[in-house]
């Protein structure tokens, strides 16, 4: 029995060998080690350009294997089926192959096997291991094939160290395009479910629809679900949170950004910044836990207390947590541009005969201006986008409503709704998680690019 | 301004006399902007006060547990024979209790009775009879879990009266429990459950160790992904990258992805990791790579700033003395701005451990009883073991909710601490 793991660790140790191979191939060619100043490159970079060479096709070789291995393996088990059983619809076959999958896996599987599934899956385990053996047989020889046409070439004049140099490049530039890769790959993703969702209900329909209610009915008699999917109350619902939350944020980050860098002197700045930044620190689900704990029963007490009647998931508990979690990160962006604005201008003021609040409120933050509205605008962002304050301390009830007392709903968390528990992924309701989602991130990718170019212009207009 | 000026030549009034007169009311509105800036921090550093008290007042209380002592009989007749893992030992637990309480004798008082004991006490006795069989046939006193609510009720989180009468409790039960106090049957101990067990439908079971160990096995996916990446593109955007479109492209896009919400990233893992790679549900393998793009920008911003604090005479010297460029970066740049790497990776991955809303998207949010031992087991982690047991209605979970958000803060600090001492230990002012 020869698992991926196993194929993986003899590549890995051939590739070692190989190393030490080409090292003392190399000052072989040279005479001796006393004589290893005749070579191009220093020895190591022989050891390494012969384990690059083993190496890399090799890892590439049992890349592809694994990724395409199972697909085959199924298709060859599936062709292998009685008829009756090939002839059933698509996702029964599928059924049965997970059946078989978890069989071979040495899993329990729900049904009992019958004797058809027990030879498939043998038929399974057969080919599995033919496969693994190959691959281990395959991607060996590979590895000392090339060990051995490398090795040989190696001469006192192999620019060895440029070869691996230029490997080395080659790396560097890949990784640095995963960061493409991941946009891409979350455009095309969203995108693709997104089309499928607009395929079902009308772009218009979800834009422009004033109700929203994802539950789609199973049986037509069901009742209560109507499966209307007008995003409209979900939007209104972010907007609410998001202002709510931006209305403490703004006015307290700012202000504190204003007294850290004009006002508070040095002691003052080394204990209360860290602890401000210990804010921005708390993950989100233990802020969602306290809104939910302790703020929205606060509130709704609060409420009872002077005669409004609260909802115990008021909009205004999760906005008001949320902003005081975005503080931070208004205050430590505005502090920065704040910082920025150069001292010529503060002093020049101050030679007219103004107060300190006087400069900084007519000299530095409209010089500041641009840069505090980048920052802010990416907060926005931030507060559109946050997760699980909401999933937590607001409701799921999609109200079009702009009363901070009320429930409403946002679209984060429609989308962790419609996505967390069973999936069938031909259903509206989960394909409407996507269409939200890909909302979000067009909102947010706005946002941020906004934000990025105002406060790109803006240090560069001091610099 | 205008009319002030008039006011001068008009009247003879000097400029100085309008400076003057105004002077106090400047003064009053610099005092009051300040102490309004002051106020601002002084609102936030109360607001972080109030949360750590209020998650620390509720959650300190978790890392006890009540116990009960109970004198249990190994009955033989009801242990198999040759098979002790078999056996009915909640029925062992029900006899020792009735032999406690010879007089309750009604069907509903017994299972009253029955109630005040945690149903992992039955456990508890097999896991003793499956490590030593000699028990059989003995009679031995051990302390087992209380259920949850007599736990709650100890501490003082449920009150007698008000949840006698909401129901929760009967008469009887207090009186019970008012009798095994007397007998100093009765007691509080460390809870070494919570810290070593994994999730459970009873609070009184539960545990965090499974989502620790779960939170491990992403991180360490994370890591061994993300850092390795992080650095290559640092070292191709900082030393090599030409200025043109291209790494423009480059730049904006990681600046972006720094950005984006990170719901988005779990959708991402949805669709390509689960549902074209076909990679298993819930396992830490696929939250790690979900974090690994999600924590990756940070991890280049940070090691770009490192890179770029390294000065460029380290780099002509090395040029100056014939190494090539790589190796200049290798044997020079790369060591000397490795401490501000680091400090952005523990940063990246402080970030990362905290991070829920996208592993709710690839199915780390199922109820899983064992601890994960591998990178494809199912598993959970911290932080959404947190949300998980907040959903919870019991009241015992609300305290062990409280005291697994402690865990992840003191994770959070030590992993913070470290980045500052590194940094601190390590800055170097060239």
């Amino acid at each position: 029995m020869i698992s991926p793991t196993t194929v993986l660790f003899i590549l890995l140790l051939l590739t070692g060998t190989a190393y030490y191979i080409g090292l003392r191939r190399s000052v072989a060619v040279a005479g001796g080690l006393e004589h290893v100043r005749k070579l191009h490159s220093r020895p190591p970079y022989y050891g390494a350009m012969t384990a690059l060479w083993c190496g890399i096709p090799a890892l590439v070789i049992f890349a592809f294997w694994q990724t395409f291995e199972a697909d085959i393996i199924t298709n060859l088990v599936v062709a292998g089926l009685p008829n009756e059983i090939r002839n059933l619809p698509a996702d029964q076959i599928n059924l049965i192959v997970n059946d078989i999958r978890n069989l071979a896996a040495g899993n329990i599987v729900s049904s009992q096997a019958t004797q058809v599934i027990q030879e498939a899956t043998s038929h399974y385990s057969r080919l599995q291991q033919t496969s693994h053996t190959a691959l281990a047989v395959v991607a060996g020889c590979v590895c000392i094939l090339v060990l051995v046409i490398v090795q040989h070439k190696i001469s006192k004049t192999t620019r060895a160290r440029n070869q691996v140099e230029r490997i080395i490049f080659w790396l560097l530039v890949s990784c640095s395009i995963i960061a493409i890769f991941t946009t891409i790959g979350i455009v095309l993703s969203v995108l693709y479910e997104a089309i499928r969702f607009f395929k079902a209900v009308p772009v218009a329909e979800f834009l422009f629809g004033l109700k929203w209610s994802p539950q789609i009915a199973i049986r037509s008699d069901q009742v209560g679900a109507s499966g209307a999917f007008g995003a409209v109350p979900v939007f209104t619902g972010t907007l609410l949170i998001s202002a709510i939350a931006m209305a403490v944020a703004t006015p307290i980050g700012l202000m504190s950004a204003i007294y850290m860098s004009e006002y508070a002197n040095k002691t003052f700045r080394a204990v209360a910044k860290p602890l401000m930044e210990i804010l921005a620190g708390i993950p989100t689900v233990v802020y969602g836990f306290f809104a939910a704990l302790v703020v929205a029963p606060l509130i709704r007490d609060a409420g009872q207390w002077i005669g409004l009647d609260v909802s115990s998931e008021s909009a205004l508990a999760a906005g008001l947590v949320m902003g005081i979690m975005i503080i931070p990160f208004v205050s430590s962006l505005s502090d920065d541009m704040i910082n920025a604005v150069p001292q010529e201008l503060r002093d020049g003021a101050y030679a007219l005969g103004a107060t300190k609040s006087e400069t900084i409120k007519q000299v530095v933050l409209p010089a500041a201006l641009p840069g505090i509205v980048g920052s802010v605008l990416l907060a926005i962002s931030r507060a559109i986008g946050e997760t699980m304050i909401v999933v937590m301390a607001a409701g799921l009830t999609a109200n079009l409503t702009l009363n901070p007392l009320k429930t409403v709903t946002t679209v984060t968390v429609q989308i962790v709704t419609l996505l967390v528990g069973d999936q069938e992924f031909d259903s509206p309701k989960t394909l409407a998680a996507f269409a939200l989602g890909l909302l979000l991130f067009l909102v947010t990718l706005c946002l941020n690019i906004i934000a990025l170019v105002v406060v790109r212009k803006y240090r560069e207009q001091y610099e | 301004m205008n009319s002030q000026l008039s006011k001068i030549s008009d009247e003879g009034v000097k400029p100085i006399d309008i400076v003057k007169k105004n002077l106090a009311r400047r003064r009053r509105a610099e005092r009051r902007f300040r102490r309004m800036g002051l106020v601002a921090i002084l609102a936030s550093l109360l607001f972080l006060a109030f949360l750590f008290l209020s998650i620390i007042g509720n959650g300190y209380s978790a890392l006890f547990q009540t116990d009960i002592k109970i004198d249990v009989f190994f009955d033989p007749g009801k242990i198999a024979k040759n098979d002790p893992s078999n056996g009915d030992y909640p029925g062992i637990v029900k006899a020792s209790l009735q032999k406690m309480f010879p007089d309750v004798t009604g069907r509903r008082e017994k299972r009253q009775l029955y109630k005040l004991i945690s149903s992992g006490a039955a456990f508890q006795i097999r896991k003793m009879v499956l490590t030593d069989a000699r028990l059989i046939g003995e009679q031995r006193s051990i302390w087992v879990p209380a259920d949850d609510d007599v736990d709650m009720l100890m501490k003082g989180h449920l009150s007698r009266q008000d949840d006698t009468q909401s129901g929760r409790f009967d008469p009887q039960q207090l009186q019970w429990l008012d009798q095994l106090e007397a007998e100093k049957r009765v007691k509080k101990k460390f809870n070494i459950t919570f810290f070593t067990a994994g999730d459970s439908r009873e609070p009184e079971l539960a545990g965090v160790w499974g989502a620790v160990a779960g939170s491990f096995f992403t991180l360490l996916v994370t890591l061994l992904l993300s850092f390795p990446i992080g650095v290559a593109s640092a070292v191709y955007l900082e030393e090599f990258a030409p200025k043109n479109r291209w790494t423009d492209l480059i730049e904006v896009n990681i600046n972006n992805l720094a950005a984006v919400p990170s719901i988005v990233f779990g959708l991402l893992g949805l669709a390509v990791f689960l549902n074209f790679f076909g990679l298993p549900r819930s396992a830490p393998l696929v939250g790690g790579l979900v974090l690994t793009l999600m924590t990756l920008p940070t991890i280049i911003i940070a090691g770009r700033a490192a890179i770029q604090a390294v000065p460029p005479s380290i780099r002509d010297a090395a040029l100056g003395v014939g190494a090539s460029k790589m190796q200049t970066i290798t044997h020079h740049v790369l060591p000397l701005a490795m401490p501000g790497m680091l400090t952005g990776a523990i940063i990246g991955m402080a970030r990362a451990l905290g991070e829920t809303a996208p592993l709710l998207m690839i199915g780390m949010v199922a109820f899983i009883v064992d601890i994960p031992g591998g990178f494809t087991d199912p598993a959970t982690v911290l932080p959404v073991q947190i949300f998980l047991w907040a959903d919870s209605p019991e009241r015992a979970f609300l305290e062990r909710t409280s005291a697994a958000t402690l865990v992840l803060l003191v994770f959070l600090f030590a992993m913070n601490g470290l980045a500052v001492y590194l940094r601190k230990r390590f800055e170097r002012r060239w």
